[in-house]
């Protein structure tokens, strides 16, 4: 199951949210979480449920592929559903069945809910599907660069998450070894108490640990050599180019806001 | 010929220590030249390489790079005229992906974008791994992450490249491909070439060895003039190379050879022309 699970994952593919500029698409989806709060009807769900898929059809990716790559998170929306249709205790009694009361109330509450955290996740995961980790560093660092002025530390925190990606396989690929070399001197991790299993950590812990400071001091003297000084003065490699699709993306948000707010308070 | 790299009377103790890991050494490299480094675990010869790089600062003596007296002042102007590969390849990969990490060191240095992109092709190109560009680390070889490490280095246009024990950690094919590629650079850009190695056989391929022993200079010359040592270096800790081991077992069994072999080549054609004479 794991490896069918997207969450998080990139995917990569030639298709317009693909070429999309990164800042675009974190304001994108930042605003879209923003604005679907907006939505508290049908309608109102029905257009934000239209918008994403439409989303999904501009990224190339199909919605069978989404729904079965994020199973593990419909599983807890079906859960979060289920827990608001039989708790909310609030307008008529649509159904009775012995103790179980489902109130009207309970539906809306149910069906809004489940609808907002389905469309959030869809339009989070469309993100890291088609931007590849190293471009969402690039555009937060881009999209922070103005709080600098306050001191915010904007490129070192890029710099720390793309280092951290770079070295995720080598930690994994090394934390394998010591679980093999480990276990080649006897330590069983996989069965016994949770006290015991817990205690066969700490000898897998501790040398990944000092091998990881290891590492970090040779990276720090590696990127001083090769002339690492901070963030003042230095140029990217990477470009980010702000395009025309990106401010219709933008745009169209802003439509979908219109219209979420129309419903809401007019229609 | 004019020093690329000189260390006078330098004498240094790591800070918060009580050891001289290095006491009373001198030693110059010149343009163009490939000089090899050798000598036993904790001789200081990693700790020469960190003071030419003003990561640490000598007690006494001077370095000087490129005619640049190394202090805390010009540093950074002197890491500009040299470049370095170290042992581990992981570990000196800082980009997520092949032509990320090559441009690191160029962002670092302000180059403009569109100048990057072309440098970062040449140097990929240098160790052909032009290929590889969006490949990430961990889906390379050692060997293949020590070439985008000389790469790096290349693309940065330093005069003088100082490898530190930059092939420890390959297997023999991984070995020959990086001391190959050094050799062309050499060739091809006349680089200044310091290369700290146990192993001996590299180091046969140097102009000039210079052996440490315990922070201190023991000995400087030619290979043949090093290998003459014979047992002498193996008395330092330093494993002999295959040729000159035969050697000294022929020469043990009553098979003298005239001339001591560095290479195998040199071995193999030494052992059929002494039979051809007799
Ligand atoms: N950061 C440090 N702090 C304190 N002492 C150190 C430090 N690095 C090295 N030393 C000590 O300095 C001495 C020389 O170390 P150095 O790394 O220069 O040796 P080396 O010749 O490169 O050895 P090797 O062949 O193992 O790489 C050793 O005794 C070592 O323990
Ligand atoms: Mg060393």
């Amino acid at each position: 199951m794991m490896e069918k699970m997207i969450f998080g994952r990139y995917i990569p593919a030639d298709s317009i949210a693909h070429r999309m500029d990164p800042r675009a698409k974190l304001i994108f989806v930042f605003a879209f979480i923003a604005i679907i709060f907006i939505a508290d009807d049908v309608w109102g769900y029905l257009i934000a449920a239209v918008f994403t898929y439409a989303s999904i059809k501009l990224s190339g990716l199909s919605l069978r592929f989404l729904i079965s790559g994020l199973k593990p998170v419909m599983i807890l929306i079906a859960f979060t559903f289920l827990l608001q249709l039989f708790f909310a205790r609030e307008g008529n009694i649509v159904l009775e069945l012995g103790f179980i009361k489902i109130y009207e109330e309970g539906i809306r509450q149910a069906f809004f809910i489940s609808m907002r955290f389905t469309l959030l996740v869809f339009m989070t995961s469309l993100l890291t599907l088609t931007t590849t980790p190293i471009s969402i560093t690039d555009g937060l660092e881009s999209l922070l660069n103005p709080l600098k002025k306050i001191k915010f530390p904007a490129h070192e925190l890029a710099l720390m998450m793309s280092i951290a990606l770079r070295f995720i396989p080598t930690l994994m690929d090394e934390t394998d070894k010591i679980m093999k070399a480990q276990m080649a001197r006897g330590s069983d991790m996989s069965s016994g108490p949770l006290k015991d299993r817990v205690k066969a950590i700490v000898p897998l812990m501790i040398p990944l640990f000092v091998n990881a400071f290891k590492r970090a001091e040779d990276l720090a003297t590696a990127m001083e050599v090769r002339g690492y000084r901070g963030g003042e003065g230095r140029t990217k490699y990477r470009l980010l180019v702000w395009q025309a699709r990106d401010t219709l993306a933008l745009l169209s948000l802003i439509i979908l806001a219109g219209a979420l707010t129309a419903f809401r308070f007019w229609i | 010929m004019r020093n690329m790299i000189s260390l006078q009377n330098i004498t240094f103790k790591y800070p918060g220590t009580e050891i001289e890991v290095l006491k009373n050494v001198s030693i110059s490299v010149k343009e163009g030249e490939w000089t090899a480094i050798v000598g036993h675990n904790g001789s200081g010869k990693s700790t020469l390489a960190k003071l030419m790089n003003g990561l640490y600062f000598p007690e006494q003596g001077y370095v000087t790079i490129a005619d640049i007296e190394l202090n805390k002042d010009t540093v950074w102007d002197t890491r500009r005229h040299i470049g370095m590969v170290f042992q581990n390849p992981d570990n000196q990969f800082v980009g997520t992906t092949v032509q990320d990490d090559v441009a690191f060191g160029l962002e670092n240095h302000g180059i403009p974008q569109e100048v990057m992109v072309e440098r970062v092709q040449t140097a990929l190109k240098q160790v052909k791994m032009d290929d590889f560009l969006d490949q990430e680390p961990h889906h390379l070889s050692g060997g293949q992450k020590q070439r985008v490490a000389m790469a790096s280095v290349l693309a940065l246009r330093p005069d003088i490249i100082i490898l530190d024990e930059a092939t420890s950690m390959l297997d023999p094919a991984g070995r020959a491909e990086v001391i190959e590629l050094v050799r062309e650079l050499k060739r091809e850009e006349d680089m200044t070439v310091l290369s700290i190695t146990h192993d001996l056989e590299e180091a046969a391929k140097a102009d000039r060895i210079i052996v440490m022993n315990q922070g201190e200079v023991y000995r400087e010359g030619t290979p043949e003039e090093i290998f003459a040592l014979g047992q002498e270096l193996v008395a330092l800790g330093l494993d002999l190379p295959f040729p000159l081991k035969m050697a000294h077992v022929l020469n043990e069994k009553g098979i003298p050879l005239e001339r001591k072999p560095l290479t195998e080549e040199e071995l193999v054609n030494e052992l059929w022309t002494s039979f051809l004479s007799k």
